[in-house]
């Protein structure tokens, strides 16, 4: 128990809990784990199964493109506070891409499984946190179309 | 522009004293110009006498039309205006404004220039409204175009009050004519009745006053002036073309409206509206280089927002289809203007409906507009 | 004929080029000599400089302003006149007319918190902004200097970022959009970086240069969080012929690009941004 007390105050630090009730926030911690990870690290790679999903809570993690002999080509640098992985919520739960660590980054992770099995029981509890990915997911895709205008281009 | 004098009493000068008027600026080393027949139109030439000027002429203006006919009375200036602004003269179409040369030395810039000194016959209210408005831009801002500054300052009005109107004129609805009000150094009104073919002159400065000596003149009387008084109003009364009062709102209110694409479906971008126009001031500047490569000259020259070149950055132009280029037009004259400077850019001459090859009136767009259509 | 007076503002100055420097592939640095003079000039203003025979272009002018012995301008080359001058070496001359515009509002920030954001060239007008806010340190609160570039291989000013970052009172985060590994800096759009450089929103400056695509998202982001219009400043791009506002072709609704510009608070032209072809 004391554990997971711990665990739902470490989320609690996370933006992307900010405002949500206490209830609900315990309910997930109950899947929640610490977990720190070391420059070079690969959290995902692309095509494996996507069993956890993580929020940064310092350091950063590069969003990557595996490319055959050549290095990963970076997306996007994810830093504190943001969250990666949403690969556990859209069947068939596989990664997209490679989470590379660039610095010593800790993250606070959900386990997929024990997540989607307590939504599928409290679904206002689902509703709540697909309302707090929805935003989360368009500014992302929203960046990346900015960066897709390569606006800084030679016109 | 204009310097306060107080007005002395008007005279009259027969028509015969025309040519010694053109004359005696030209004594005076003024290059003269007014109106004169060239190409079936009123233009804007060197005179050298009044022979040649255009006795006997009026004009049918309507939108996109333009026909000289004979007069039922032998006036001098019974048309209106043609094609021509003075603009032409005070700013010319096409100006060098400097070059610059190799030396041993490095280079080196010659922006010595040749200023005329000119006398225009003949300017309509509306048109020295105008002059007043390019002043504003050329002159009065935070930048004096000195080329610009110099041949103003140097010309010597005469100005007209129009006893005709043409049949795009509103200038009663700008509130710039048909009688002249300032600006001028002598203002003419023609009279031709039964007691003969005479003109009321006005001053305007000392300068006119001056020169007024070198014509044979009588004072004028009360029938005088009240005939020419009369014939001015009338000229005002005939017009029945008018500009909204809260143009500039209007367009404002409408930026987004679809009228743009119906203009722009009948405006052809030919630019004439902007060339005929004696208010519009755009330029842009070109180079050309001697074919030795040595000497190189810079120019302005008229420029038209109707082109696509107008507003283009590096990667493409802003204003990419014609109704944005006839919305940038027709705002900036009527709207922003009066942000830029405080007053229309609009005086009411109707040069751009009558020379708009399609007809197209700015007064009915801003009138579809003000219905939202 | 007579001699026109010297001060006719459509004359340029010829000034030698000292320093040529290359920047980026397409991207270089010339210094001009102004003479015993020097050159004083506002932090965002720009000059029109020409090329011989091959005519004028409007360049903002990126140097210190404490240091108007030289006169220092980032240029790329992207079209027949910045082409021309790509070419120039050192002792070329250059004509100069010049400075025009409106300034950055380093005085008005003066008390709050600056924040610089900057889109690839865009860096070069901010510059001189960045020089007087580390010249007159002690006067501002926070500073945050963000900076966004095509690649690590476009990033501008290289060395210098790298000293404004050395500085303990000064923040600086960079991202680029598109990288390999052997980059260890961030990517992603520069408005990624704005929500983590912890500066007051409600008592800030902020200042924006760059195409005028980021600095919509730019302006977006900073609304989201807080900063209001009126305390957003950006520097405007229009075709420009003239620069004293005769010439018509930079008009922006009803401003002179020109002279009421380049640099605008947003709140005063937020409503011409969302009518477009203006």
């Amino acid at each position: 128990m004391v554990k997971v007390e711990g665990l739902d105050k470490l989320l609690a630090e996370h933006p992307f809990f900010d405002g949500m009730d206490d209830a609900s926030r315990k309910t997930l911690a109950g899947c929640a784990r610490n977990e720190c990870f070391d420059v070079g690290d690969m959290i995902a790679k692309e095509g494996q199964p996507a069993e956890r999903f993580y929020f940064i809570r310092s350091g950063s993690v590069a969003l990557e493109f595996h490319t055959p002999g050549q290095d990963g080509l970076i997306i996007e640098t994810l830093h504190d506070g943001d969250v990666f992985g949403w690969s556990w919520m859209v069947p068939p739960y596989e990664w997209s891409y490679d989470i590379r660590v660039t610095e010593l980054t800790r993250v606070t992770s959900l386990e997929a499984t024990c997540l989607r099995k307590k939504l599928k029981k409290d679904n206002a509890l689902g509703f709540e946190l697909y309302s707090r990915f929805m935003p989360v997911i368009a500014k992302r895709l929203y960046s990346a179309r900015q960066q897709l205008t390569d606006m800084y281009a030679k016109k | 522009m204009t310097t306060k004098f107080t007005t002395p009493q008007s005279v009259i000068i027969g028509a015969d004293q025309l040519d010694r008027l053109i004359k005696a600026l030209s004594g005076l080393g003024y290059q003269v110009i007014g109106p004169k027949l060239e190409d079936d139109a009123v233009q804007l030439l060197p005179l050298t006498g009044a022979d040649e000027l255009p006795l006997g002429v009026v004009e049918e203006q309507a939108p996109g039309t333009y026909r000289l006919k004979p007069a039922k009375t032998p006036a001098y200036f019974d048309f209106t205006h043609g094609a021509h602004t003075w603009k032409q003269y005070l700013f010319p179409p096409k100006e060098k404004l400097w070059s610059a040369s190799k030396t041993p030395k490095g280079l080196v810039i010659d922006d010595s220039m040749d200023t005329p000194k000119y006398a225009f016959i003949g300017v309509r209210a509306c048109e020295l409204a105008a002059l007043g408005v390019q002043d504003q831009v050329f002159v009065d801002g935070e930048f004096a175009s000195t080329p610009y500054k110099e041949r103003r300052e140097r010309v010597f009005i005469v100005a007209l009050n129009c006893r005709r109107s043409g049949g795009t004129c509103f200038c009663v609805s700008q509130n710039t004519g048909p009688n002249v009000k300032d600006g001028y150094d002598l203002a003419l009104t023609e009279i031709t009745d039964k007691a003969g073919h005479r003109f009321v002159v006005e001053v305007g400065s000392s300068r006119g006053e001056e020169f007024l000596a070198k014509l044979e003149t009588s004072q004028a009387n009360d029938t005088d002036l009240k005939v020419a008084k009369k014939a001015v109003k009338k000229a005002a009364k005939s017009q029945d073309r008018t500009m909204p009062a809260n143009t500039a709102d209007i367009l404002l209110r409408n930026q987004e409206s679809t009228h743009w694409q119906d203009v722009a479906k009948r405006c052809l971008d030919c630019g004439n509206c902007t060339f005929v126009c004696p208010t519009c001031f755009c330029s842009t500047t070109t180079d050309e280089t001697n074919l030795d490569g040595d000497t190189a000259s810079r120019w302005r020259q008229w420029d038209s927002c109707f082109t696509l070149d107008f507003s283009y950055i590096h990667g493409g132009s802003i204003r990419r289809d014609g109704a944005e280029r006839y919305r940038q037009w027709i705002s900036h004259k009527l709207t922003h203007w009066h942000d830029q400077f405080g007053v229309s850019g609009c005086v009411g001459c109707g040069r751009c409906i009558t020379w708009c090859p399609v007809g197209i009136d700015i007064t009915e767009e801003v009138k579809a507009l003000a219905k939202g259509k | 004929m007579s001699a026109k007076a010297k001060t006719d503002p459509m004359v340029p100055e010829l000034m030698s080029i000292s320093v040529r420097r290359k920047e980026l592939a397409d991207t270089f640095t010339i210094e001009l000599d102004p003479g015993k003079a020097g050159f004083e000039f506002l932090p965002g203003q720009f000059n029109m400089l020409y090329a011989f025979g091959v005519g004028e272009v409007p360049i903002s002018i990126s140097g210190d302003p404490a240091e108007p012995e030289s006169l220092v301008h980032t240029i790329r080359d992207v079209g027949a006149v910045t082409n021309a001058l790509s070419k120039m070496k050192k002792g070329d001359q250059v004509g100069v007319r010049g400075p025009f515009g409106s300034c950055w509002p380093v005085g008005e920030a003066e008390g709050s918190d600056v924040v610089i954001v900057a889109g690839g060239i865009g860096l070069a007008p901010l510059r001189p902004a960045i020089d007087h806010i580390l010249t007159n340190r002690s006067k501002y609160g926070r500073f945050v200097i963000l900076y966004g570039a095509r690649s690590p291989e476009d990033i501008l000013y290289m060395n210098q970022l790298q000293k404004w970052r050395g500085r303990l009172d000064t923040y600086v985060d960079v991202t680029v959009d598109h990288a390999g590994r052997d980059w260890a800096g961030n990517v992603g759009v520069v408005t990624r970086l704005i929500g983590r450089a912890n500066f007051d929103p409600r008592h800030t400056k902020v200042m924006i240069c760059g195409p005028e695509i980021m600095m919509r998202f730019t302006i977006k982001e900073l609304n989201q969080i807080g900063v209001s219009k009126e305390d957003i400043y950006v520097s405007m791009e229009r075709n420009m012929k003239c620069a004293i506002g005769h010439c018509g072709h930079c008009q922006f609704g009803g401003h002179f690009v020109c002279k009421d510009g380049p640099v605008f608070s947003y709140a005063r032209i937020e409503s011409l941004l969302q009518v477009r072809g203006l």
